[in-house]
């Protein structure tokens, strides 16, 4: 199978990997891999996850208190270490999510007056 | 949030090990995931690891995420230290020795001195209690006691005072009870005022009244703890119950509690004063026998109340001008009038105690410069390979830091276990029951610890802070001398040392020298082989001469009948053991004698056989005869410088004196029979003049034994002890000692002072010994080419021995100068505790000079003679 060549998530901002990863565990607790390949599979391979900073985001994340963390056994009876959102990462990513949008919105914004 | 940081810090091994796992597991899935897309196993597991890349990478990164870089640093160099500290362990068990030698002493004399001289007396404010003292007429004390007269007068006219107590201590005989033996016990008179005022609350039962303390009042009387503990078990019943003393009945109204031990340990019972006194004593203006304490008004000061009680004290004394009437007032703090006479001993031992820390850490600095030395190659290397020299100051701190905290460690424990010995050897000494190590102290001794590193650190760092590092590496290693700067500045330390040193010596050899002056002053009597005890006859069953009389002639035939008695006598305070007493005279050939004016000598009561056991010389006339009794009793002996001092060069003999302070005088006065040798009141005094009354007069009830042995007189306490039981069962003995016990106590301060710092001394000349051996031994390796050749050319092994050892003297000649010229001042600090020494003693310090230059040559010998043994081909083969 051929690799396509992406841009990897390390390109992208620190905080935004956290935003994914908070997004992605809204829909329960995962591990590391699960999420990584979630967020890979759900950007149709755009956003490619290099472990490299997966975990020190994960880690970043239990240390602020966003996210708790607890060792079970995986789809595949591995152990694993899984992850889940805490209510006060819930908040923090509404809170992220809106911060994204008024990016977003402004760099719309001079995206399209510079095309005038 | 610096806690989760430590937290986090500290769990980086476990967070790590948690990772390794999390980053396995990933990499397994990744592998299924693969496996399940339908590679094969080897191809499954490389495509897996190729994309998740560096699993070390991913470790790093937490585990630098959890780093704190300071942190980090110290723990390392910590590591390093210890480890670098444990390959050569003996110099690291010397320099930690050493060092706890140094800041042990310190901190146990400064617990000492903060609990005795610093910490505030344990009453309620004690900050606004002060003493008040007369100034003694004839102006030889300062602080002299109090009349109860005066006391009065006080008490109306202070006003910045708000409350003022007055009290005397005295002893008293304790009857036995249910089986106990009677005592003879110190005991203290107060105003019933005095406890209230410091604040002491009784721990069972009340404390005085007004209505307690007169003279008509019901006898009551207070114990403290450790008289109620020893004697009474802790019985909360003895509170309301009666107790003998001097065989009158005393009610006890309470016991105080277990802290107050004032004014000293041996106090054992409170009475109120005026009812123990009689009014005539309490309102005279010229016996002095009392203290006064009293409580400033806030916002007064002491200076304000001195004032007002000299004012008071000149007006008294205008109203009553007699010479025992005294003219001025003084005053000083409660603390300072309880540890005045530690001070002096104190600040001296604390001063030596300074100066061995000093020299504990110069020793450690000149170790660490030896080291610092022999690793200048690596230093070098270092500083080429980029090391800068804050690097290089903060390691070797750090080690200083390591050595330091050891030897801060194992010296707390010196310092703890020195003080517990202090307390157990002078119990008697002011305020040693208050004795703690406290915070204040831990706190001193960190600080001390801290200088200690940062001093032994920096020394040896002062050679890589200045100039180039890289020098050793451009030496040749056939150098035929290294470390120049080193070496002077090992020099430099070790005089420094010597100089302390010899400071400490001449100290220690001026307070030896006078303590054996002091120890064999010449009381005037025998004073080998005397035993002696003290008793007094109480009131209550003696309260006629006749009986008093009857005692003393029926108690000196039975002790001169006691086998291995050569001869006893009894008088009422023996040479050296204290002032006794004094009275105002006046000679009846001679009223015009010094303008008319009262004159004051010591007086004793003697029995006729007194002065030849105790072999106290008759000088002219003769002895009491034993017929001279009661209102027979018409004699008087002089002392010599009685007779010197009244009569000049006429005879005394056959004049009269007419004595003031007497029940009963006969009315041509006293007439002088003979004339005895002086004798000391006590060891520190000079001769002052005294008269001796017949004891047999029958007004003497305060006595004391001396009883003269050929052999072993100690063997002669207990028979002593029985004929006076047999005389009277219920009269207690106290001081049971002999003669040479009982001038070994008087001088005990002075022999504790000199001893305590002539052990310092020694330990520092045993430092200043050792330091001159390593400096030299380390000298001599330096310099193994360049002596090698010398030999190798034909210097004889005699020249170079001389060579070295006059190279290794040279810092010992240079510090034994400073050091003289240093005990040139320091001796003037303790000329106060000299006796019968000049301080600036010339031989002395010519003593000190021999005694260090031997230990130096002996010292310097050995490397010297190592140097001249040395093989030149050895010596030229290793490098």
């Amino acid at each position: 199978m051929m690799e396509t060549k992406r841009p990897a998530t390390g390109e992208m901002l620190q905080g935004t990997l956290d935003m994914l990863i908070l997004r992605t565990l809204v829909m329960g607790k995962a591990h590391g891999h699960t999420i990584a390949r979630v967020i890979e599979n759900t950007s149709d391979d755009v956003l490619q996850v290099e472990q490299g900073s997966l975990y020190p985001a994960l880690h970043r994340l239990e240390d602020r208190g966003w996210v708790n963390s607890s060792w079970g056994l995986s789809e595949n009876n591995r152990k694993a270490k899984f992850y889940e959102l805490t209510a006060a990462g819930g908040k923090q990513l509404v809170a992220e999510r809106k911060r994204w949008q008024e990016v977003v919105a402004a760099i719309g914004r001079v995206l399209d007056q510079a095309a005038e | 949030m610096r806690m989760m940081n430590l937290k986090r810090f500290f769990s980086r091994p476990a967070v790590d090990a948690e990772l390794a796992q999390e980053l396995e597991a990933h990499l397994q899935h990744e592998v299924d995931d693969n496996l399940a897309r339908g590679m094969n196993k080897d191809e499954a597991v490389r495509r897996a690891r190729v994309k998740l890349g560096s699993v070390r990478r991913v470790r790093e990164t937490v585990w630098e995420k959890n780093s704190m870089e300071w942190l980090e640093t110290v723990l390392r160099d910590l590591r390093y230290s210890i480890r670098t500290l444990s390959r050569t362990p003996g110099f690291t068990v010397t320099a930690v020795l050493v060092m706890a030698l140094g800041i042990g002493t310190n901190v146990g004399l400064f617990t000492v001195v903060r609990s005795v001289l610093l910490k505030p007396l344990p009453f309620r404010e004690a900050d606004r209690l002060i003493q008040l003292y007369e100034k003694s007429p004839n102006g030889a004390r300062e602080y002299n006691y109090i009349a109860g007269g005066m006391y009065a007068a006080w008490k109306k006219a202070a006003s910045s005072v708000e409350q003022m107590a007055i009290y005397g201590t005295d002893s008293i005989n304790l009857s036995g009870t249910g089986g106990q033996l009677p005592e003879k016990i110190r005991y203290a008179e107060c105003s019933w005022n005095l406890l209230p005022m410091l604040g002491v609350v009784p721990e069972v039962g009340r404390s005085f009244v007004e209505a307690d303390d007169r003279r008509e009042a019901a006898a009551t009387v207070m114990l403290t703890h450790s008289l109620w503990v020893r004697r009474y078990a802790s019985n909360r019943e003895i509170v309301g119950q009666t107790i003998l003393l001097n065989a009158k009945p005393y009610t006890v109204i309470g016991i105080l509690p277990a802290w107050f031990e004032y004014p000293d340990t041996q106090t054992q019972l409170w009475a109120p004063i005026y009812h123990e006194q009689s009014s005539e004593m309490m309102q005279s203006v010229e016996m002095h026998n009392f203290f006064v304490v009293a409580r400033l008004r806030p916002g007064a000061t002491l200076a304000q109340a001195l004032s007002q009680a000299d004012t008071a004290e000149k007006q008294v004394h205008a109203a009553h001008p007699t010479p025992s009437t005294a003219n001025g007032a003084s005053a000083r703090t409660l603390l300072d009038g309880v540890v005045h006479d530690a001070k002096a001993t104190l600040y001296t031992l604390m001063g030596a105690t300074s100066c061995v820390l000093l020299i504990a850490c110069l020793n450690v600095a000149n170790l660490l410069v030896a080291r610092s030395a022999s690793r200048r190659k690596e230093t070098s290397v270092r500083a080429a390979l980029g090391g800068s020299r804050w690097r290089l100051l903060r390691e070797q701190l750090t080690e200083s830091a390591v050595l330091a905290t050891a030897g801060g460690g194992l010296g707390l424990l010196f310092a703890w276990l020195g003080t517990h010995w202090l307390v157990q050897a002078r119990p008697e000494m002011a305020r040693a029951n208050a004795i703690h190590m406290d915070g204040i102290v831990l706190v001193f001794g960190v600080g001390v610890v801290a200088g200690c590193g940062l001093l032994a650190g920096l020394i040896p760092s002062l050679s890589f802070l200045r100039g180039p590092l890289l020098e050793s590496l451009q030496d040749s290693s056939r150098a035929a001398s290294a470390g120049h700067g080193r070496v002077r500045l090992r020099r430099a330390l070790l005089a420094a040392e010597v100089g302390l040193t010899v400071m400490l010596l001449t100290c220690a050899g001026l307070l030896l020298k006078s303590y054996n002056h002091l120890r064999s002053t010449d009381l005037g009597c025998a004073t080998q082989n005397v035993m002696t005890m003290r008793f007094a006859l109480p009131h209550a069953r003696y309260n006629t001469g006749v009986k008093v009389a009857a005692f003393y002639e029926q108690l000196l035939p039975r002790l001169r009948a006691l086998p291995g008695v050569k001869a006893a006598g009894v008088v009422t305070t023996l040479p050296g053991q204290g002032y006794g007493g004094d009275s105002r005279f006046m000679l009846a050939e001679h009223p015009d004698f010094a303008g008319g004016v009262v004159q004051d000598a010591i007086v004793r009561g003697a029995d006729p056989g007194y002065f030849s056991a105790l072999q106290i010389p008759l000088l002219n006339g003769r002895f009491f005869e034993d017929h001279e009794r009661l209102t027979d009793a018409r004699s008087v002996i002089v002392s010599k410088s009685f007779a010197r001092q009244y009569f000049g060069d006429d005879t005394p003999l056959g004049k009269h004196i007419l004595i003031k302070d007497f029940a009963s005088v006969p009315p041509e006065g006293f007439e002088v029979v003979g004339v005895v040798g002086d004798t000391l009141w006590a060891l520190t005094e000079q001769d002052k003049a005294m008269m001796y009354f017949p004891l047999y007069s029958g007004g003497w009830t305060n006595a004391s034994i001396g009883v003269r042995s050929d052999g072993d007189v100690t063997s002669l306490a207990l028979p002593i002890q029985k004929v006076l039981g047999e005389l009277d069962p219920d009269l207690p003995v106290s001081d049971v000692l002999t003669m040479d016990q009982s001038i070994g106590r008087s001088t005990m301060d002075a022999s504790f002072t000199s001893s305590l710092v002539l052990a310092f001394a020694i330990i520092a000349l045993m430092l200043a010994a050792v330091g001159l051996y390593g400096v030299l031994s380390y000298i001599v390796t330096q310099r193994t080419s360049e002596i090698g050749i010398r030999i190798a050319l034909g210097a004889q092994r005699g020249a170079v021995l001389r060579l070295i050892l006059s190279d290794g003297l040279q810092p010992a000649w240079l510090g034994l100068l400073f050091g003289l010229v240093g005990s040139g001042f320091a001796v003037q600090l303790i000329r106060t505790m000299l006796y019968g020494t000049r301080a600036l003693d010339w031989v002395l310090f010519a003593e000190v000079g021999l005694v260090l230059s031997f230990v130096a040559a002996v010292a310097c010998a050995i490397p010297a003679w190592k140097a001249s043994r040395i093989d030149p081909m050895e010596a030229l083969r290793t490098e």
